[in-house]
């Protein structure tokens, strides 16, 4: 269900001195693939190695070393384009790239230029105006560079082959991506699918997902693209949103003094917030691409990737339709909780036994809080989802106030004990009995003759001051509706014993 | 006693197999020969204390395994072999100690035979003559000054003059035939994919193949049956199920169809070549075999595309010798000079050349005119060698155009040199295999070739034409050892 994007409610333009510019965007995503051995080697992918430990003949390009494909990054890839709705390519080449690097061992980087193995595909986006598809252009695979370590010595360059051939998915977006914004629910969504299928960890500190980023920008209204420049290797969603930023308004100011956009390759400078040069397009490396003569073409059996499909799990869109049919739940909020399939997980489990919007709430308000606090992720949440269901329920069945439930939540988190403990250990049951709470409420109005006075004489606001009196004096473990009932009740009889 | 190293391969097995004589014995002769033979220049690497003590390890043992039990032998240095100096014939890997063995030696080792030493070539096997090695020229063993061909030179020069039992040495345009023509010994280049590149120090991938060099067609088909076999290590190797050459070999050919390709009568043949190729012809047809004149219209076109299929994988493949992980290492203030240092002292001309060439062809802009080009003819070629192979079993022509030149004749013309492997090219460029056996002499008393070309993986057929040609060339190398 694509709804049309209302473009009165989207309102990401540059103003310039003179005009309204449109930012156009477009991402290559750089996804390391979720496999223990690497594209062509044997060699364990694991990260946090010491430096050259996982680092075998062929990834050090040793003579007459010869790559050999692993299976399972190409089972990996096709799961990755199924996951985009993209066509699976039966027949794809592997390709040399021609460079030299000093953390390029064989001189080139095995990928895929003319033939990649996944093809167009899309993504879509919730954005607060509406659903957005974002299409994919390709996915290709690729080996990983070294890494090149210049800070160590004033004299040398030390290299680290650990990542030297490890598997990379490149997913080229079109160029429909319009806003910062945008860019950060395009890589959350695609990091999510991706999480889904359990092909790629999405880990950026890891440097398992980075991006090329290209921004070009138009005259709002224009249909012709403008020249634009790629900003490499971009390895957070925060740097990207300011990368982008930085960029569109360099290029606005130099179109708006009549200069041109050189096409260019830039490098975001995240401490400065600026981009700046890296090379000229007349610079650009001729990498002299033709396909690797030790590698066969790739044929893919149709029977494979039935078979794939049939492996995939429910996919972030699936759910969250599925959720909002189901559970009776916003998209807003439904959007949230398939997010991470984590969170999904997690959901799941508590509405097993408990109402489906209040754990929404709760899961989204108070448990997120204290995630986010702790920074860490649902998987380490200190409360348990069946305690969290057990508290929801004590709140459904009238046990417990919502502000009860609040101070039994804070003694979870440091211990996640079943909550019905703590409220009894605590005393912290809701008082419901209908004569305790009148004997209450009788004294609280006995004491507070002057103010029971001005509520009777028009004085309304008081109400809220004798429900709070009555609050304070059961130790917050008075049950809010039947106070409410006698209260009311009680009133009124003083209100007619004057009129009498 | 009867000289050990005039014997063949197999006359060796069997001697050592009945016990006529020991590995020690065999060991010790041909490193005798070898000893004296530095005015040939065949070998980089002499391992004859290790190969002495290997022969003796082998004589204590009672039952000797496998299909080379005893065997010394000498490599072309484009296999790698462990802990064994591994050069390619070049500067920039003059230092390089291999700690891993190639699958071809690997199996080789297997079947019981073990390393002699490792045999000058080509650099890069980029050369038809072997003058380009950073270690020198190799002799060829029929005169002084005269080129024993290449890449193999060195593996061809060692064998002819016994300095090896055989040997075994990679062909991308005629690197095993050419110089086999050149020395008399007989050299086959196997089917793409019929042995493993792993562990072969790669010049172009798509057409490198390893093969063997001997002395007689008996011992060709089992030192191939050694050496072949699949290799997951290799994704172009083919798993196809290995046929035992030896004991399928016979010379009886009746009814066998030889197809006389017209292309192969190239203008300034020597008549002599012209000659012997009628003589084999005719040997062919006594033994029973059916001629027939078919033709290969793309044959003028191989040895350009060759010239530009060739380089573009090699431009890629030695980009890897950049004084970053091993090999030669020039100093520079930079990276960037580091690189042109060292590639500018450890490579030498030829290669240089072919790195230009490949890269040359393979720079944007003209990728479509030349590479791109090159391999659609590529598939003509092929395409024509496909049709013919509908009505002919195998295909006869000479192996070279001309026999031995001399040294320096050709250097400083890489044309004339490309001009060499004009008949050896195409099977490459067609992934065929393809025989070269001593046939005849020329007026200077240098050996000449003829080439018989196969189906793709029926070795067998052109090994069976062969020894029926052998039995009736009657073929001797006459070399007296003139360099002792």
């Amino acid at each position: 269900m694509v709804e049309v994007m209302l473009e009165n409610k989207f309102d990401y333009f540059i103003k310039g001195e003179t005009n309204k510019w449109e930012v156009i965007i477009g991402l290559e995503v750089h996804a390391q693939v979720l496999s223990k051995s690497k594209l062509f080697s044997s060699s364990s992918t694991k990260f946090g190695a010491d430096p050259n430990t996982q680092v075998s003949l062929v990834d050090s390009a040793l003579p007459g070393m010869l790559p050999v494909i692993n299976q399972f990054c190409i089972e990996q890839s096709i799961k990755t384009g199924l996951g985009l709705k993209a066509k699976i390519n039966l027949h794809s080449v592997f390709d040399r790239k021609n460079y030299f690097y000093a953390d390029l061992p064989q001189g080139y980087q095995i990928s895929q230029y003319k033939n990649p193995i996944v093809g167009e595909g899309e993504v879509i986006l919730d954005m607060p105006y509406g659903s957005k598809k974002i299409g994919i252009e390709r996915l290709h695979l690729e080996q990983d560079a070294g890494k090149s370590i210049h800070d160590m010595d004033p004299e040398n360059t030390f290299v680290d082959l650990n990542r030297s051939g490890i598997a990379l998915m490149e997913i080229v977006s079109k160029p429909d991506l319009r806003s910062p914004e945008e860019v950060n629910a395009y890589v959350k969504k695609l990091r999510s699918i991706m999480r889904y299928l359990a092909t790629c960890d999405g880990n950026m500190q890891e440097g398992s997902l980075r991006a090329d980023v290209n921004v070009s920008v138009r005259k709002v209204g224009d249909k012709k693209y403008g020249t634009r420049c790629e900003i490499k290797n971009v390895n957070s969603i925060k740097f990207m949103q300011m990368a982008i930023e930085h960029e569109a308004k360099r290029q606005v100011k130099l179109l708006e003094e009549g200069k041109a956009v050189d096409q260019e390759t830039r490098l975001f400078d995240a401490k400065k917030n600026i981009t700046k040069s890296m090379r000229l397009k007349e610079e650009a490396h001729d990498y002299r691409y033709f396909p690797d003569p030790d590698l066969l073409p790739l044929k893919i059996d149709e029977s494979l990737i039935d078979k794939l499909k049939k492996t995939l799990p429910e996919l972030p869109d699936e759910k969250k339709d599925r959720f909002i049919k189901n559970y009776n739940i916003s998209a807003y909020e439904a959007n949230i909780l398939v997010s991470e399939k984590e969170i999904s997980d997690y959901y799941e489990e508590v509405i097993k036994h408990a109402d489906k919007k209040l754990a929404a709430n709760w899961i989204m308000g108070d448990l997120f809080a204290v995630l986010n606090r702790k920074n860490i992720s649902i998987v380490n949440s200190p409360i348990s989802a069946k305690n969290l269901s057990i508290l929801i329920n004590l709140i459904s069945s009238g046990e417990i106030s919502g502000r009860i439930a609040k101070e039994v939540f804070e003694i979870m988190i440091e211990k996640d004990n079943n909550p019905k403990e703590i409220v009894v250990s605590k005393g912290l049951k809701q008082q419901s009995d209908p004569k305790e709470l009148e004997k209450i409420i009788t004294e609280i109005l006995t004491k507070n003759k002057e103010k029971v006075a001005q509520y009777r004489n028009g004085k309304e606001k008081l109400y809220g001051f004798f429900v709070g009196q009555v609050m304070k004096s059961s130790g917050g473990r008075a049950n809010p509706k039947l106070v409410n009932e006698i209260l009311k009740s009680k009133l009124k009889q003083e209100c007619s014993k004057i009129s009498r | 006693m009867t000289d050990l190293t005039n014997l063949s391969l197999v006359g060796l097995v069997n001697g050592i197999k009945n016990k006529d004589f020991s590995s020690e014995e065999v060991t010790k002769s041909f490193i005798k020969n070898a000893e004296n033979s530095d005015k040939l220049n065949t070998y980089i690497t002499k391992c004859f204390d290790e190969a002495l003590v290997s022969a003796k390890n082998f004589d204590k043992k009672n039952k000797p395994k496998g299909l080379l039990p005893g065997i010394p032998i000498a490599v072309k240095d484009m296999f790698c072999t462990k802990d064994v100096k591994t050069t390619a014939g070049s500067k920039i890997l003059n230092n390089f100690l291999p700690t891993y063995e190639s699958t071809v030696t690997n199996k080789l080792w297997m079947e019981g035979a073990f390393l002699l030493g490792k045999l000058n070539c080509d650099e890069f096997a980029m050369g038809s003559s072997n003058e380009t090695s950073f270690f020198g020229n190799v002799t060829n063993p029929f005169g002084d000054k005269i080129v024993p061909g290449g890449s193999s030179g060195g593996s061809a020069s060692a064998l002819a003059a016994n300095l090896t039992p055989a040997t075994i040495g990679t062909d991308t345009g005629g690197s095993i035939r050419q110089p086999a023509s050149f020395t008399g010994t007989v050299g086959l280049k196997p089917t793409y994919g019929r042995c493993s590149r792993w562990g072969i120090v790669a010049f172009a991938s798509s057409l490198d193949q390893a093969g063997p060099l001997t002395k007689t067609v008996e011992d060709c088909a089992l030192l191939l049956q050694a050496m072949t076999g699949y290799d997951p290590k290799d994704s172009t190797s083919i798993n196809i199920k290995a046929n035992n050459f030896s004991s399928n070999l016979t010379e009886k050919v009746k009814n066998i169809i030889i197809g006389i390709p017209k292309e192969y009568r190239v203008e300034n043949m020597p008549i002599e070549i012209d000659k012997l190729w009628k003589k084999g012809i005719d040997f062919l047809k006594d033994a029973g075999a059916v001629i027939k004149d078919i033709s290969l219209p793309n044959t003028m076109y191989a040895l350009p595309t060759y010239y530009i299929v060739a380089p573009a994988e090699a431009s890629s493949n030695l980009a890897r010798y950049d004084g970053v992980k091993y090999g030669h290492r020039s100093k520079g203030s930079n990276l960037i000079e580091m690189y042109e240092n060292t590639r500018s002292e450890g490579f030498g001309d030829e290669v240089k050349r072919r790195i230009l060439i490949g890269t040359y062809v393979l720079s944007s802009g003209y990728y479509d005119a030349y590479y791109l080009k090159a391999q659609k003819v590529r598939k003509l070629i092929k395409e024509d060698f496909d049709r013919s192979f509908k009505n002919v079993d195998a295909i006869l022509t000479p192996s070279t155009p001309s026999s031995a030149f001399k040294m320096g004749e050709k250097k400083d013309d890489p044309v004339s040199m490309y001009l060499n492997d004009i008949f050896t090219v195409p099977v490459n460029l067609a992934g065929l295999p393809a025989i070269s056996i001593p046939s005849g002499y020329d007026k200077n008393n240098l050996p000449l070739g003829l080439q018989l070309i196969g189906k793709p993986f029926d070795e067998q057929m052109i090994l069976n034409l062969s020894l029926a040609l052998q039995k009736r060339m009657n073929f001797k190398r006459n070399i007296k050892a003139w360099w002792k």
